[in-house]
């Protein structure tokens, strides 16, 4: 615990992180750049789907973030009010448009797989409404953390809701296991292994990754800011009371 | 007990009532969140005629009969019960024989009259030259002679 504690601190942690951002960025495209080449050109289309498949490359991984960045931001959220690290309320404030916005991309692109294939832009089956839900959640989350005057009372409001919405996470991964839905089964995480043929589970794979590394490149650059921007509200009250 | 100890605990077991809530209330809700119900729940006669249902399954094999006018009659079934399904105009592009589909309309004496029809799609993804192979070897699921758990 006395290491996490010296890491907390924003001053330690940035002098850690700080010289990852280039790197992670460098990484970021060259991985995406592949991951797309390999999705849009170089992988065959589906014997069902034709090319329509090629937006499951940007759908999945998005929607696999959107969670991901959700369980994150709760993880910190509970960190945040228990133990009261800064650093925290920080990191889970970084994530929320993040995730927001990869939860939006998987909902945008399900829907225009969703005309040619299934037939329909939306419908209102347990999967899609409750990843509606997770969208709705980070942006009242990020509300309710710009809604009060004094910071910490935001940050410590927005942590209650990042954690009692949590409970959504779960429901949208076992959604299509526990009620018949119009979305399909999971093809990736499932007990008996994939059912996405190694052609196309490799590029997907590699979007997975770049999404990944795209999400911590930019939660540093936040995070940096966030502490950067405390700085400066700091510097003011301080002029503002000599 | 100290206080970030207390709220570490607090935190806990909200988290557990919470969780206990929302699952109470997803059982209690079960069949409004079913997106769709199927032959064998119009079999065991679970639905009333004339109220507007969604009806899932597989379009039998061989039972597409393409009428005038976009009319097409066709049989839905969970490979127990099985449903005549009526419906006028376009199918989607997923929809043929053995694949699964959602309609939606009303049952009216017996036979299901449809006003939408969408093509539920499944979890498996593969190329055509695989999918190809694997029906000539004879191990295609829809083959039925080798379900797993057969051999």
């Amino acid at each position: 615990m006395a290491m996490i504690e010296k890491y907390a601190n924003p001053t330690v942690f940035l002098g850690i992180t700080r010289p990852l951002v280039p790197w992670l960025g460098g990484a970021t495209v060259a991985t995406l750049s592949a991951g797309l080449y390999l999705a849009l050109f170089a992988s065959p289309a589906d014997y069902q789907q034709g090319e329509s498949v090629r937006i499951m490359y940007v759908h999945v991984p998005a929607a696999w973030m959107a969670m991901m960045c959700y369980t994150s931001m709760a993880i910190a959220s509970g960190v945040g009010l228990i133990w009261k690290h800064p650093l925290a309320h920080t990191a889970a404030r970084a994530t929320a448009p993040v995730g927001a916005a990869f939860t939006l991309l998987a909902l945008v692109t399900g829907s225009l797989w969703g005309k040619p294939m299934w037939g329909t832009w939306w419908v209102w089956d347990a999967r899609l409404t409750s990843v509606l839900i997770l969208f709705f959640l980070y942006i009242g989350y990020m509300a309710l953390n710009n809604a009060f005057d004094n910071a910490q009372r935001g940050a410590n409001a927005a942590a209650v809701l990042a954690l009692v919405g949590f409970v959504n996470v779960p429901i949208i991964k076992f959604s299509v296991e526990w009620w018949n839905t119009l979305h399909q089964p999971a093809s990736v995480m499932r007990m008996d292994g994939p059912t996405i043929h190694a052609s196309m589970l490799w590029p997907l794979g590699l979007m997975a990754l770049g999404y990944t590394l795209f999400y911590f490149w930019v939660l540093i650059i936040r995070i940096d800011a966030d502490v950067t921007a405390g700085k400066i509200r700091a510097l003011r009250q301080r002029r503002a009371h000599s | 007990m100290k206080r970030k100890h207390k709220r570490l605990t607090f935190v806990v077991i909200a988290g557990l009532f919470i969780a206990l809530a929302v699952g109470l209330m997803l059982s209690a809700f079960e069949e409004n969140i079913v997106f769709f119900r199927t032959p064998g729940d119009v079999a065991s006669g679970s639905i009333e005629e004339d109220r507007r249902i969604r009806l899932g399954g597989l379009v039998e094999e061989g039972s597409v009969v393409p009428g005038a006018d976009g009319l097409v009659n066709f049989s839905i079934t969970d490979t127990v019960d099985t449903v005549q399904v009526t419906y006028v105009g376009i199918l989607p592009d997923l929809f043929r024989e053995g694949q699964g589909v959602i309609t939606e309309g009303k049952l009216m004496n017996g036979v299901f009259v449809a006003d939408e029809v969408l093509a539920k799609h499944d979890e498996n993804y593969m190329p055509p030259e695989v999918s190809d192979a694997i029906k000539e070897a004879g191990q295609w699921y829809e083959d039925g002679e080798h379900g797993s758990g057969d051999q």
